[in-house]
């Protein structure tokens, strides 16, 4: 049993929106003491380490609902052991996979050894999500019950459209039998089928687009389905201004739904492909102006409940190919923190409200879907389970793919100036990351 | 940064490479049409050499086969003494499975001085150009949609030899434009050259209304696209179009959006026609227009090599 106490940190708690300096005190996986200003149980609080924080931000560890792992299927690319290092490098302690690796996580088996193998790597928590339909081929349902007890979170259908409405329809109804969220990105299957966005610049450039309409008609789909069958719905990485207003009519209506978006939207746009730069392509692809601005608003207002990573690893030579062939994806564990507090700082919400967009918010959304009683105990409360993330909010780097701990290299944001260096990860009170010097 | 700078000219905004002619300065472009009029006499000597590439070599890669564009580029570089190497890329060593910047690497090593790139996917010359050796220069002969700078070119010696001024000329581009990449070099050099109207001229499906912002008039009626026009520039149609759910049938379209004497009657009485080949006689163009006095077809082709070598030739002679 560890005990480890974290002195001159400043606590930021985002559920509660509480900031003030003190120290924490950790007993075996939990949290037994929050100090904010003195606390005499500190004395008494015989800890086998201790580490000084000089004045380096305390907060609950991130927990991103997209990130890829290149395990089972795409080991080139990418292993458990170094993507779930990138995690707590980045700060995350639980992150959300989706099924479509290879094979795809649609038979209990494979969800059970993945879990395995990751609790054996004492990193970060993994939260796999199971395919909604067998190979992700949209026809048949897969043993949800059965994937459930193995330990999915919920069930997705990643980045492929399924085509036949019925199937959708069915899939929706059956999961809502049991209560099981459903995890889709809203792309309609044959207006999606682009590698740019639509608009001058994709024109301009001679590259495939994806209008709109791409988005907003398959939202239009999913909400009339879930007003048929009372699903609930988890929408991943929305793209654009027309989509965000539709989540937001639908979430005012009352539907149980809830909604995240990555740091590739949040700060990105398609005249970053410049001269068609492989590392901008990106799915989904990357929109106008407009759509970015209504995205970074409705994450601060908090219709988009979450900021995600969609961390993708791609190896080396996928991406040396003309834009449309190259790999879609990009690295981005070891960014979600920084591109948050990017966002915070330019929309000057306050560290706290910033962190919730990957932190307590996207913890409610995991949360819901695992069906998980609604802990009373939860972020920087005393008796919460420790898993945290210490960084200085103060300092700033400079992002290189090659200094990072994902085996994957490429990103959109080489090169960027990015705020916030975490020190280190506490997972169930376990040291699972420590920044060198 | 190369994802951020224009590849294609050096740091004295010289060009290295042909890419694209969007964002290439006026002078640039003047200058290539300049140069094409003084190879234009080579072509009509006895010895129709000079010896300004002699020694270099030129290795055409044609990733997407074209006899045509590829014997105008081999033409091109002998008549400038360079030794010219044809790789029939599609048939060669991708087909083993050999990637491109395998591929671009192995031929550098044989000491290329020149890519002349054709590809079916938008982009990949600036690939190419990005990851070949320093001295290497690169044209790009057709990139999927995307880019077809030297037919660009080509067409604007063709109007500026009939016209002789840009700036009061009416273009309309007629076609399948979406999936273009010669209209869309015609619109970049129509733009930099101060062509006042430049018309995209064809149905919804074909052309996109985000066009506007490359700065052209969209209009999806023939009648009212190509009245008053000094140029009208007629694009191939492909079968596929058809099969794409793009257009019902090659002889409606004929109907709505071909040239036949009657809609070319709109146009000015002097307006020329140009077709960047090949030609579909009876699809988007009747075979009186293409054989009447106002077509300028075979003349783009003869201009065609001499603006090819003006290419070959400046690239040539600026260093990275």
């Amino acid at each position: 049993m560890t005990r480890t106490l974290i002195t001159n940190a400043r606590l930021v708690d985002p559920a509660s929106g509480r900031d003030d300096a003190g120290a924490i005190a950790i007993d075996g996986e939990r949290i037994a003491i929050v100090a904010r200003g003195h606390d005499r149980r500190l004395s008494d609080f015989d800890a086998a380490r201790t580490i000084d924080a000089h004045g380096a931000v305390v907060a609950p560890g991130l927990v991103d609902l997209a990130a890829r792992l290149g395990e089972p299927g795409s080991e080139h690319a990418g292993l458990l052991e170094s993507e779930l290092a990138a995690a707590v490098a980045g700060g995350v302690t639980s992150l959300v996979c989706p099924p479509d690796t290879d094979p795809v996580l649609d038979e209990p088996g494979l969800v059970t050894m993945l879990k395995f193998r990751a609790r054996n790597l004492h990193r970060a928590r993994l939260y796999p999500l199971g395919a909604l339909t067998q190979g992700l081929k949209g026809e048949a349902l897969t043993e949800m019950a059965e994937l459930r007890e193995a330990g999915c979170v919920g069930f997705s259908h990643a980045d492929v459209a399924i085509r036949d409405t019925l199937v959708l329809h069915r899939a929706l109804q059956y999961a809502a039998t049991f209560g099981y969220t459903v995890w889709l990105r809203p792309n309609d299957a044959w207006l999606g089928n682009g590698v740019a966005a639509k608009g001058p610049l994709a024109t301009r450039l001679g590259l495939s687009g994806v209008p709109v309409l791409a988005e907003t008609i398959a939202l239009a789909t999913i909400f009339e389905l879930m007003r048929d069958t009372g699903a609930r719905v988890h929408l991943c990485r929305l793209s654009s201004a027309a989509g965000v207003e539709l989540v937001r009519a639908a979430k005012a209506e009352g539907l149980p739904l809830t909604c995240d978006a990555s740091i590739h939207q949040l700060h990105l746009i398609d005249v970053d492909i410049g001269y068609f730069d492989a590392a901008m392509r990106l799915v989904p692809p990357l929109r106008q102006q407009r759509d970015r601005d209504a995205i970074r608003a409705a994450l601060a207002d908090g219709t988009i409940d979450a900021l995600v990573s969609d961390h993708t690893p791609v190896m080396e030579d996928a991406k040396h190919l003309p834009f449309a062939e190259a790999e879609p994806g990009a690295t981005g564990l070891e960014l979600l923190l920084g591109a948050a507090l990017k966002w915070g700082e330019a929309t000057k919400l306050g560290l706290s409200k910033t962190l919730a967009a990957i932190t307590s918010r996207p913890a409610a959304v995991l949360a819901r879907s695992r069906g998980a009683a609604e802990s009373n105990k939860r972020g920087l409360d005393e008796g919460a389970v420790a898993d945290l993330c210490v960084f200085a909010a103060d300092e700033s780097w400079s992002v290189d793919g090659t200094t990072l701990a994902s085996q994957s290299r490429h990103t959109p944001f080489a090169r960027y100036e990015m705020p916030g260096r975490v020190r280190c990860t506490i997972v169930a009170g376990q040291l699972a990351y420590e920044a060198a010097g | 940064m190369f994802g951020r700078r224009n590849p294609q000219l050096n740091a004295n905004d010289e060009l290295i490479h042909l890419l694209s002619i969007e964002g290439l300065p006026v002078a640039t472009l003047q200058h290539i049409l300049d140069t094409a009029g003084t190879f234009l006499s080579v072509n009509e000597r006895d010895v129709k050499k000079v010896p300004l590439l002699r020694g270099k070599s030129v290795f055409n890669l044609f990733f997407e086969n074209s006899t045509r564009t590829r014997t105008t580029f081999e033409i091109a570089a002998k008549r400038l003494s360079a030794d010219v190497i044809n790789l029939d890329i599609a048939r060669s060593s991708t087909a083993k499975g050999e990637s491109l910047l395998d591929t671009i690497a192995n031929l550098s090593a044989m000491h290329a001085d020149m890519f002349v790139v054709r590809h079916s996917e938008s982009g990949a010359p600036y690939l190419i150009a990005q990851h070949c050796a320093p001295h290497v220069h690169v044209v790009n002969a057709g990139d999927g949609r995307h880019s077809h700078p030297t037919q660009g070119l080509l067409d604007m010696y063709t109007i500026r030899h009939y016209k002789h001024d840009f700036t009061q000329l009416t273009v309309a581009i007629v076609g399948d434009i979406v999936h273009s990449r010669v209209a869309r070099s015609d619109i970049h050099a129509l733009t930099t050259l101060g062509v006042p109207e430049i018309r995209a001229v064809g149905p919804k499906t074909l052309v996109p209304g985000d066009l506007k912002e490359m700065g052209v008039r969209v209009c999806h009626d023939m009648a009212e696209g190509v009245r008053d026009a000094d140029v009208i520039v007629m694009l191939r149609l492909q079968n596929e179009r058809m099969s794409g759910a793009m257009l019902p049938s090659a002889g409606e379209y004929f109907k709505t959006f071909g040239l036949d004497g009657a809609k070319l009657a709109l146009a000015k009485p002097d307006a020329i026609v140009m077709h960047p080949g090949p030609i579909n006689r009876g699809v988007e163009i009747d075979s009186a227009v293409v054989d009447g006095n106002q077509s300028v077809i075979l003349p783009q082709v003869t201009f065609g090599i001499a603006v090819r070598m003006a290419v070959m030739s400046i690239i040539a002679g600026n260093s990275p």
